[in-house]
């Protein structure tokens, strides 16, 4: 039987794993360890629900329900003054939680203090765009769409960003191959020759010390070589030693058996 | 079959270009010269001045986060010259340290001081290069050929280092790949008493320049509610008045011990940056004249010794057989970092550049996210350019210093 490949992750994987290896884990601490996210913990907890809270690599982590993400983003920003609101990144975690993992990385220049906001999104579920309380989450925002597939509400001007928008899937999905599923590989045949030209050109051959022996046009078989473009032939091809009989100007002819070989370097 | 030329439209998102009104749809990019890679900006006109702005991007998009999920932590690093390539170091270091903070492994501090002059080294490189394709756009091309000139000298204490000019790869996960080649402090030293003198002539060639003045100044004003709505960093958040910079702020390798300036300026405008960006210049050769009896002072050893994530120095690897071993593992299965995310952020040329990496435990991580500034200075465009001339539209893409490896990724 052939071996079973989730079809839900596609990324490469190690192809070594001890079945006894434990993955240690980054040290969190708790939000008490630290002053100000303690207070600032403290109001979080007063205006919202929070799933969990610590602190790990010197980053406040709140995680809050999904639908709550809009409010957070604005109360980080109004009440805890977190003026800067510098990456949104989707995670995938379909095919082991089912969830996209909504990151939201905040900066304060009064405090000099960072946070993240992290909410889990079911795969259906649309997330509130956070684009009025800063306009970055509107390119943020796009990318996410684009590149995860996260469905976005009130959003400005949803469209893909960096792919082109007649693109099918998602590429950074964990589902997406890296070399791009069906529709990427004949993309540009479909669109500029048509569907039906899939056949005539063929699949793609990405096997680099490819060598196709009777295509005469790009290849010739050394010993067996024919003119350009003329028909393959097997018969053996004699050039003698590849050189103008007497020689060519300025050049006199090199014969093999004349020549020596040196014995110690001159 | 023959190709169908009808096919092969371009796909433009609605942007009807025959309008009943007054207003003109110009395609700005991505071929145009001005538009500093791959920009495409859909410029709505009314005579000259541009009501609409919609910037699109994706034009030199490789995928690099998905290459990122699917390579090893070490293979993945040469990758990063490729966004940002007008300083590359400064993505390598930015990436290097995300993955030290991960691994929670600390760079000896030889490799610390290293680091900080090849980034400072980056940021002149970066910073010349600016000046010179921003005025050469503007119009002043005799700037063009001085920095390009003085970019040469930089280059080449790059070349010294890590053998390469464009896509360096000078910086390893836990170090740097070796230490400092015979000379180069004497020439680096050289460079740095030459290089303020340098400086002063491009003032002197720009800052009075009535051309020159008349174009930046009061062009592009980006305010600062625009700029942290926006999530601007670097020189164009610190003209807003903003005295920012994550060297100061969270410093990171020897940054702390290092006596230099934050210049900033509240003039908000592009004049203002292209002052900012000349003493930025001024403060690098400062931080670059300091490390050098830091360097003089430091012990050997350039590389940090974390045997599960880091291989053994290439002496040991050769003589010793548990570091071989060691290094097989890591080369063909990879270091395998604790569960955890990390986001960590440095200061590039550019602005902040931040990589957020969810680490499951695996060789691979999980989740790689760039944040690359130009992604947001290119984003604000379409805030900023309504209002201005036609002819500030490509004042400003220079200005704001976009570089389409890193927007595209």
């Amino acid at each position: 039987m052939r071996e079973y490949k989730p079809k839900g992750d596609v990324q490469a994987k190690a192809y070594y794993s001890d079945r006894f290896w434990v993955a240690p884990q980054l040290p969190t601490f708790s939000v008490d360890s630290d002053e100000i996210f303690a207070e600032q913990s403290k109001k979080i907890n007063e205006n919202f629900e929070v799933i969990k809270e610590y602190i790990q690599t010197g980053h406040l982590v709140v995680e809050v329900k999904a639908e709550d993400n809009k409010d957070a983003v604005a109360f980080f920003k109004d009440e805890l003054g977190y003026n800067f609101l510098m990456e949104i990144a989707a995670v995938d975690f379909l095919e082991k939680r089912g969830v996209f993992e909504i990151v939201y990385e905040m900066l304060s220049t009064t405090t000099k203090k960072r946070a993240r906001i992290k909410c889990c999104l079911r795969e259906n579920q649309a997330l509130e765009s956070v684009n009025d309380h800063f306009r970055m989450a509107d390119w943020s925002e796009r990318e996410m769409y684009d590149l995860s597939g996260v469905k976005i509400n009130n959003h400005p001007y949803l469209k893909r960003i960096i792919m082109p928008d007649d693109w099918q899937g998602h590429p950074l999905r964990k589902d997406y191959p890296m070399i791009g599923d069906e529709a990427a590989q004949w993309y540009e045949v479909d669109k500029i020759f048509g569907k039906e030209y899939r056949d005539v050109i063929g699949p793609e051959n990405r096997d680099q010390a490819r060598v196709d022996r009777f295509d005469t046009q790009r290849y010739s078989k050394i010993k067996h070589e024919v003119p350009k473009g003329a028909e393959f032939s097997d018969t053996k091809t004699d050039f003698g030693d590849y050189q103008e009989k007497d020689g060519v100007f300025l050049v006199t002819k090199l014969k093999k058996e004349d020549s020596v070989q040196l014995k110690e370097r001159r | 079959m023959k190709q169908q030329v009808n096919r092969l439209q371009p796909f433009f998102e609605n942007v009807s270009f025959d309008r009943d009104d007054n207003h003109m749809v110009v395609n700005f990019g991505p071929q145009h010269p001005s538009a500093h890679g791959q920009l495409r900006l859909i410029l709505e006109l009314e005579g000259e001045e541009v009501i609409k702005a919609t910037p699109d991007v994706g034009y030199l998009h490789r995928g690099m986060e998905k290459m990122g999920e699917n390579m090893m932590y070490n293979e993945f690093l040469p990758t990063t010259d490729r966004m940002d390539y007008i300083a590359s170091t400064s993505n390598n270091h930015s990436f290097a340290l995300a993955v030290e903070k991960l691994i929670n492994v600390e760079a000896p501090r030889r490799a610390k001081i290293i680091r900080v002059m090849l980034l400072e080294i980056n940021r002149i490189i970066s910073h010349l290069f600016w000046i010179a394709t921003h005025a050469l756009d503007v119009g002043a091309m005799t700037i063009f050929l001085y920095a390009f000139r003085e970019r040469e000298f930089v280059m080449d204490l790059m070349e010294d280092y890590c053998g390469a000019r464009l896509t360096h790869s000078a910086i390893r996960i836990g170090g740097v790949p070796q230490d400092l080649p015979e000379g180069f402090i004497e020439s680096m030293d050289k460079f740095i008493k030459q290089f303020p003198i340098d400086i002063k002539d491009y003032e002197d060639l720009l800052d009075k320049n009535r051309i020159w003045k008349m174009r930046l100044e009061d062009v592009g004003v980006i305010d600062q509610e625009m700029a942290q709505s926006w999530g601007v960093s670097g020189p164009a958040l610190r003209a807003t008045g903003f005295q920012w910079d994550l060297r100061k702020e969270s410093p990171y390798e020897v940054y702390d011990e290092i006596d230099f300036d934050v210049p900033f300026t509240d003039s908000c405008d592009s004049f203002g940056r292209y002052k900012l960006y000349m003493n930025e210049m001024r403060q690098s050769i400062k931080i670059m004249a300091q490390c050098i009896p830091l360097y003089e002072a430091s012990e050997a050893g350039v590389m940090a010794h974390a045997p599960e994530y880091i291989s053994a120095s290439k002496e040991e690897i050769m003589t010793q057989n548990y570091a071989l071993m060691q290094h097989f593992v890591l080369v063909t299965q990879g270091m395998r970092p604790p569960v955890g995310e990390v986001y960590s952020a440095t200061e590039s040329p550019k602005g902040e550049l931040g990589f957020y990496i969810n680490s499951q435990g695996d060789p691979y991580p999980y989740r790689l996210k760039v944040r690359a500034p130009s992604f947001w200075h290119t984003g604000l465009l379409q805030d900023l350019l309504p209002g201005h001339q036609l002819a500030d539209v490509v004042t400003i893409i220079g200005n704001l210093n976009i570089v389409f490896g890193e927007i595209d990724r």
